[in-house]
C-alpha cells in the first residue's frame, strides 16, 4: 500500500486536544469528514461506555452524522478517540474491534506532558489476516 | 427494484431481498459489527435473517465504531 496522508488543519488538532483533555479519564471520540485527504470537519461523538478503558459510539447518533457529513457533501475520513493514560497506539481491543476498512483511525494520547496523535488504518482482508498501517497526519 | 442503499440509488436484480443478503451482496465482511437502519428504525441484528427489503424501501449500514 502506498503511504497514505492525512491533512488535519491545525484548528481541528487543537479542538481534538481540547476534546480528549475536556473528558479525561473518559475516553473521548468522533468522527472527522472532509474532502479527499483534508479533515474540514470535528464531529465530537458521545462515548456511551463512558470508561476510561473504552469507547463505543451510539448508533444512532453515527448514522445522523453520516447523513449531516453525506449532506454536506463531505466523506468520513478518520474515526478519533482518545488514550488519557496510555500511547498513542492501537490497543489489541482497537484492532479487534475496528473493522471499516475505509476510515483512518486517529489516536490522541495524553499520557505524556504533551499530547501524541498519531493515525492507522486497519485491514482485514480476511478473518485471519490484519494489515496495520501507519498514516502520515500532515498539520496544515 | 431500485432501494436507496447509503443514500444512493441502487438497483438490485431482485424483488425482495433479506438484510443478511444484502450485506452480502455489498461484501461487507463482518456482518455481526454492522449497524443497520431499515426505513428509519435501527434494526436489531436478529432481524438481518428476516427483515425483507422491498421496492423503494431505505437501508444505511454502517460499522459498529468502539474501542479501547
Amino acid at each position: 500500500m502506498d503511504d497514505i496522508i492525512l491533512k488535519l488543519p491545525k484548528s481541528i488538532e487543537v479542538a481534538l486536544i481540547e476534546h480528549a483533555t475536556s473528558l479525561t479519564p473518559i475516553e473521548s471520540c468522533g468522527y472527522l469528514s472532509g474532502v479527499g485527504e483534508t479533515i474540514t470537519t470535528f464531529h465530537p461523538m458521545t462515548n456511551v461506555d463512558n470508561s476510561p478503558e473504552h469507547f463505543s459510539f451510539n448508533p444512532k447518533e453515527q448514522f445522523s452524522v453520516v447523513k449531516e457529513v453525506r449532506n454536506n457533501n463531505e466523506n468520513i475520513l478518520a474515526v478519533y478517540h482518545s488514550h488519557p493514560e496510555t500511547p498513542a497506539r492501537l490497543s489489541e481491543e482497537d484492532i479487534k474491534l475496528f473493522n471499516d476498512p475505509d476510515p483512518v483511525y486517529i489516536i490522541v494520547s495524553l499520557k505524556d506532558k504533551t499530547p501524541e496523535i498519531n493515525g492507522f488504518k486497519v485491514i482485514k482482508p480476511n478473518k485471519n489476516e490484519i494489515k496495520i498501517h501507519k498514516v502520515t497526519i500532515i498539520i496544515i | 427494484m431500485k432501494i436507496k442503499l447509503n443514500g444512493e440509488e441502487t438497483t438490485l436484480d431482485k424483488d425482495s431481498i433479506t438484510i443478511s443478503e444484502l450485506l452480502a451482496l455489498k461484501d461487507v465482511k463482518m456482518p455481526d459489527m454492522v449497524s443497520v437502519e431499515h426505513n428509519g428504525d435501527i434494526l436489531d441484528r436478529d432481524k438481518f435473517d428476516t427483515t425483507q427489503v422491498k421496492e423503494a424501501d431505505q437501508v444505511e449500514f454502517l460499522y459498529f465504531m468502539g474501542g479501547g
